[in-house]
This record gives structure tokens, sequence and C-alpha cells, in this order.
């Protein structure tokens, strides 16, 4: 089986969001990037995959070089090879079409993304791509299994859980349960050392136009501060919330 | 030309969000000076929807699409939308909608842009405003394809009435392969959903122990709430990872969130960010959370929470 996990590469989940150039870019200064924590789940199970099923695992990532040491930093967790398709991201469509291209030209059976990003939260790009693709699709994906050309899934739901079955060729949408948190895998040294010498192939992007643009971005309004009710004095927070927040 | 909206429903009836999006469809609508086509999926009596602006109901009667199926719902959504001639097609932020959604895009060529909390600032460009980096900003972005798709942020548009009926036609779409086929559905019944709730009550480590549960689920029983907990609750098995929100579990966009025994890490506050209220209960004055509330009680939730479900039930009896 081949499969090719898509990693989103985001701000750290503690980054402070700023933006800069008259609020149309978002401002990198300090920030630590990180695998989308979704796909990190993903990738985990392809490893999975990979030891107890032997499948060969290809990372790739659309984006300009910046992105590279987190594409290594999957390789040292354990991915086979690494690809990244040269240039920026600019919005769903576009980086589905990309990735389109990638799963044609590498034929691969089954791709892991994530359910979403946690910088531009889209959720668009894995539904996307198995639109492009023409293979199924499921989001919210919660468990993983492959027998041959089949494939089961649970997916969470509003209120619950369902069980479904599909067959490859498959795009996920993964999240945290796909596997445990803690079967996550930190990079050792051997893991780091063995990714230096692992192929991480630069691929020219296909012509793909965007169909959204951003214009600039907002910060929240500064929120009021706090009412401090008193512990010996419960009943008014209830008619607070009755009276002045009327959401009881 | 019609706005088309897909307003889901669950075992006939509407859900708030369809009455949400059709809302948000007419206000659409009202900017391009066309009329508003709802699409539902054997759903029982429609008469509903021409309360919130829709002026004809496409009503799908198929016992293939009984179960929710994306590709199926997707495909039907997109022969309506070409049948209308719809230039934009609104759906709400559901599970079942962020699933479609994609697909539909792709199948209609349109330019999606999802978690949109406002009514477009301009049709043409066609201007709309969506959180990013999960509530911590919001980004201004104009869809620039011929057809337009977009999903509509749970609780921040609201429900808008009218006085005004619908018409309704029967609608049989074909329907494509489905690929993907459901199982079983494990679902709790009788329980308010995250998703769906007004009201989340959320426990977090301060609660030392799962046996302690039972006030949050008596809290949450008096407001008609539903439960939900922090990451580390669900990963020490705690409380089921259905409940677990915040940024890498579910977002919550209810109007009243009540944390209790929650710190309020930057990652937790993001995903309950998009609600209207928040209340903190913690027994430490310097807790993130003070700063993220607009009530706080400096207390130990041992004691805090027996008496608010005491006052609210005395509340309640009043009413
Ligand atoms: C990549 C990443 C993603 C993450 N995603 C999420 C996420 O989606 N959601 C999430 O929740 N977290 C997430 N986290 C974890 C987050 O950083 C925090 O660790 C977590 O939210 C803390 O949970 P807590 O508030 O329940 O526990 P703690 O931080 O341990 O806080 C417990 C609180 O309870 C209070 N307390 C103690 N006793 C009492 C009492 N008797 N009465 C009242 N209060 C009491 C304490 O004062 C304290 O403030 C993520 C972390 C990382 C690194
Ligand atoms: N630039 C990118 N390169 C590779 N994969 C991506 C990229 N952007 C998004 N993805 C994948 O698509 C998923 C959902 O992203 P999004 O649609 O942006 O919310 C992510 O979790 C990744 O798996």
């Amino acid at each position: 089986m081949k499969i090719l996990v898509c990693i989103s590469h985001v701000p750290d989940t503690t980054s402070k969001i700023n933006f800069t150039d008259g609020d149309t870019k978002f401002d990198t200064n300090g920030v630590q990037y990180v695998i989308n924590p979704n796909d990190e789940f993903g990738l985990t199970r392809a490893m999975w995959f990979k030891e107890k099923q032997g499948a060969n695992v290809t990372v790739v990532n659309v984006g300009g070089p910046e992105t590279e040491p987190t594409l290594r930093k999957a390789l040292a967790i354990g991915a086979d090879n690494a690809i990244r398709v040269n240039t920026e991201a600019k919005d769903g469509f576009q980086v589905a079409k990309q990735l389109a291209n990638v799963v044609k030209e590498g034929g691969y059976d089954l791709v892991i993304a994530g359910r979403e990003s946690i910088d531009y939260n889209g959720g668009m790009v894995p539904g996307m791509l198995a639109g492009l693709i023409g293979a199924n699709f499921v989001t919210n994906c919660i468990s993983l299994e492959v027998d041959g050309n089949n494939a089961k899934a649970m997916r969470e739901i509003d209120g619950g859980k369902e069980t479904v079955t599909t067959s490859l060729p498959l795009v996920i949408g993964g999240q945290k349960g796909l596997v445990e948190e803690s079967d996550l895998r930190i990079p050792n040294m051997r893991g780091i050392m063995m990714a230096r010498k692992k192929p991480l192939e630069v691929k020219e992007p296909v012509d793909a136009s965007t169909e959204t643009a951003s214009v600039k971005f907002e910060k929240p309004a500064p929120k009021g501060s706090v009412k401090l009710i008193d512990a010996d004095n419960v009943g008014e927070l209830v008619n607070l919330l009755h009276n002045e927040a009327k959401v009881i | 030309m019609s706005v088309l909206v897909y307003t889901e429903s669950e075992q006939g009836k509407f859900k708030k969000t369809a009455l949400e999006v059709a809302s948000y469809a007419k206000a659409v609508a009202d900017q391009m000076g066309t009329t508003v086509t709802a699409i539902t999926f054997n759903a029982d009596d429609t008469s509903i929807l021409g309360n919130h602006g829709v002026d004809k109901v496409l009503k799908i009667s198929s016992s293939e699409l009984e179960n929710f199926n994306a590709n199926g719902y997707a495909s039907a959504i997109s022969q309506a939308a070409k049948k209308e001639d719809s230039k934009v097609v609104i759906v709400s932020s559901s599970a079942d909608s962020k699933y479609l959604a994609p697909l539909l895009a792709i199948n209609l060529e349109a330019g999606f842009a999802s978690n949109v909390v406002e009514a477009p600032s301009s049709v043409s460009p066609f201007t709309v405003k969506r959180t990013a980096f999960t509530n911590k900003a919001f980004n201004i972005t104009t869809i620039d394809t011929n057809v337009k798709l977009v999903g509509v942020s749970k609780n921040a548009f609201g429900v808008k009435e009218q006085t005004a009926s619908a018409t309704t036609e029967d609608f049989s779409p074909s329907i494509p392969e489905l690929g993907v086929h459901v199982d079983s559905v494990d679902k709790v019944t009788g329980q308010v959903t995250i998703a769906d709730a007004e009201i989340v009550v959320s426990g977090g480590r301060g609660l030392k122990g799962p046996e302690n549960w039972g006030m949050i689920e008596e809290l949450a029983d008096v407001l008609g709430a539903a439960t939900a907990c922090s990451k580390p609750v669900s990963d020490l098995g705690w409380r089921p990872h259905g409940e677990h929100v915040g940024q890498t579990g579910k977002p919550v966009a209810s109007n009243l969130y009540i944390a209790i025994g929650i710190s309020g890490a930057i990652q937790h506050l993001a995903g309950i960010n998009a609600s209207k209220v928040k209340v903190v209960i913690n027994t430490d004055p310097e807790a993130p959370f003070f700063k993220a509330a607009d009530y706080g009680i400096v207390g130990d939730a041992f004691e805090v929470v027996p008496k608010l479900i005491e006052k609210l039930k005395e509340f309640k009896a009043q009413q």
C-alpha cells in the first residue's frame, strides 16, 4: 500500500496571532511552526500501517522552502520520503489541485490528511482533493483499518460516532482518536540522523488558479473585564445570567 | 438565480441551524434582489422554513438517502443548484455540512468560504468575514468564482423570523455511487449534543476524578445543557473523547459556556471563544480563564456547584 500523508505547517498552538502590512499578512515574527496536530495523528497511524502491513509512507506539503524543517520532522518520525510542492499555499482549492497532481503521479492508494488545519481552519483540502481525484472520502475520522482494497473507518458525528465501510482509493480527514495521544512519537536522535539522508523531492507546481482571496485580517474586539461574584452569593450569578446576559 | 440553502433535519424535524442558515440566505437574497430556495432531505413539515425567509422548498424523499451520505447529498444539492441556476449556495457548520461542503464546491466549481460569521459586506465582489486561527482572528475573504459556496458558523448570524410562506416542489435528483456505507451508528439519545446545545457545562482537571462528574451532569440537566471537558480529562479517560472541546477537540459556539475547574489554556480557549457568554468557577484567581470570562466565581467547585444547582432549581421553579 502506498500512503500519502498531507502535512500542513502551522503556528504552534500557543502562538500569539498578529498581523503586518496593514493587517494583510500573518506576522511570522517569533512564531514556532509545528506539524498540524490533526496531521500528527494521521502520520502516526500511517507509521502503524508501515510497521504492521508493510506500507510505504510519503509526506507532502504545499509551501515554500520554510516548511522543509516540518517535513524533515515527519521523516524523523519515520516517513520514507517527502515531497514539497514549491508554491505558496493561497487557498484550499489551489492546495487541493497541487495535491491531486501528486496523488496522480505517485499512484497513492490512501491519502491521510487532517480534519482541518489550525491556522486557516478551512476544513476544505481533504474533501476537495477527494472530489478532484474521484476517491472515497471520510472526514472526522477516529479509526481506520485497511484490508486489501476495503477500508473500515469510524467517524465522529454530532452526538456520537458511526462505523462506515468503503474502499480504496480513499482520502481521510483524521483527528485525535485515530491513534491515542500516548502513541504520538517524538523524533529520537537516530530518526533525526536518518531523516537527513532520506529523499525530500521539490516538485514544481502545476497551473492552478485560486477561487478565493484574503483581503485582510481583523483581531477580535478586546473583551471587557470579568464580573466577579462572591462564592457565598451564587444566587447573584443566576440573577445576572437571567436579567443581564439573558442566556437562561 | 435564487440563493440555494441546505436546511438540515433530523428525523423529519428541522434543526435550529437550518433556520439560521435560512435566515442568512434571506439576507444574501435581499442584497442580490432575488429569492431563496431551500433543499430538504426527508423532512416532514416544511412550513416553518417560510417563516425564516424561504420562498420555495425543493423536497427530496428518498430511502437511498435516508442516512446522511456526503457524496449523495453533495450531488443532490449540486443538481438543485444547477436547476435553480443558483449563484450562491449556503450550508451550515454542522459535522455533516462540513463533510459535504468541499465535495459540493468541487461539483459546482464554486469557491468556498467556511466558518462565516456575518452577512456579506458586499455581493460584488462577494466579500465575507470568517474566523481564522481557531477563533484568534477573523479573515475578510472574497469569493471570486461564478458560483459561491458559504458555510455559516453556528450561532453567529442568528435566527430571524418573517411572516411569509413557501411553496413546495418535489425533487428527485439522480443518485450517484455513494462510496461510503454506514454500518452502525452509536449515538447517545435523549441527551443534548455539544453541537446543538444552547448551553454547555464543561469540567476540567480541577474536578479531581471521574467520580465527581455527578454534579456536572446534574448542573447540565437543570440547564438543559450538554456536558463537555478539557483535553487532559478525556486523555485520562475520565470522560469520553467526544466531550473534548478546544482547538484540537470540538468547537463550541453556544450561548452560555460554564467552565468548572478549567485553567483556561490558550488551546482550550481557542475552541470555546465563539461562545457568547462565558462563566468560570475556579479556586485560583490567577487562572487565565478569568481573563476570557464574562462572569467568574473564585471558589471551590465542590462547594459552589451544588449551591448553583440549588439556586437554579429555585429559579426554574419560579419560571
Ligand atoms: C497541541 C496541543 C493541543 C491542545 N489542545 C487542547 C484542546 O483542544 N482543549 C483543551 O482543553 N486543552 C488542549 N490542550 C491542553 C492545554 O494546554 C491544557 O493543558 C489543558 O486545557 C488544561 O486542562 P485543565 O484546565 O482541565 O487542567 P489544569 O490546567 O490542570 O487546570 C485545572 C484547574 O482547576 C482548578 N481547580 C483545582 N481544584 C479546583 C476546585 N476544587 N474547584 C475549582 N477549580 C479547581 C485549578 O486552579 C486549575 O486552574 C492542548 C495542548 C497542546 C500542547
Ligand atoms: N499546504 C498544505 N500542504 C499539504 N497539506 C495540506 C496543506 N494545507 C492543508 N493540508 C491538509 O489538509 C488538511 C486540512 O486543512 P485545511 O483545509 O486547510 O483546514 C490538513 O490537516 C492537511 O492534512
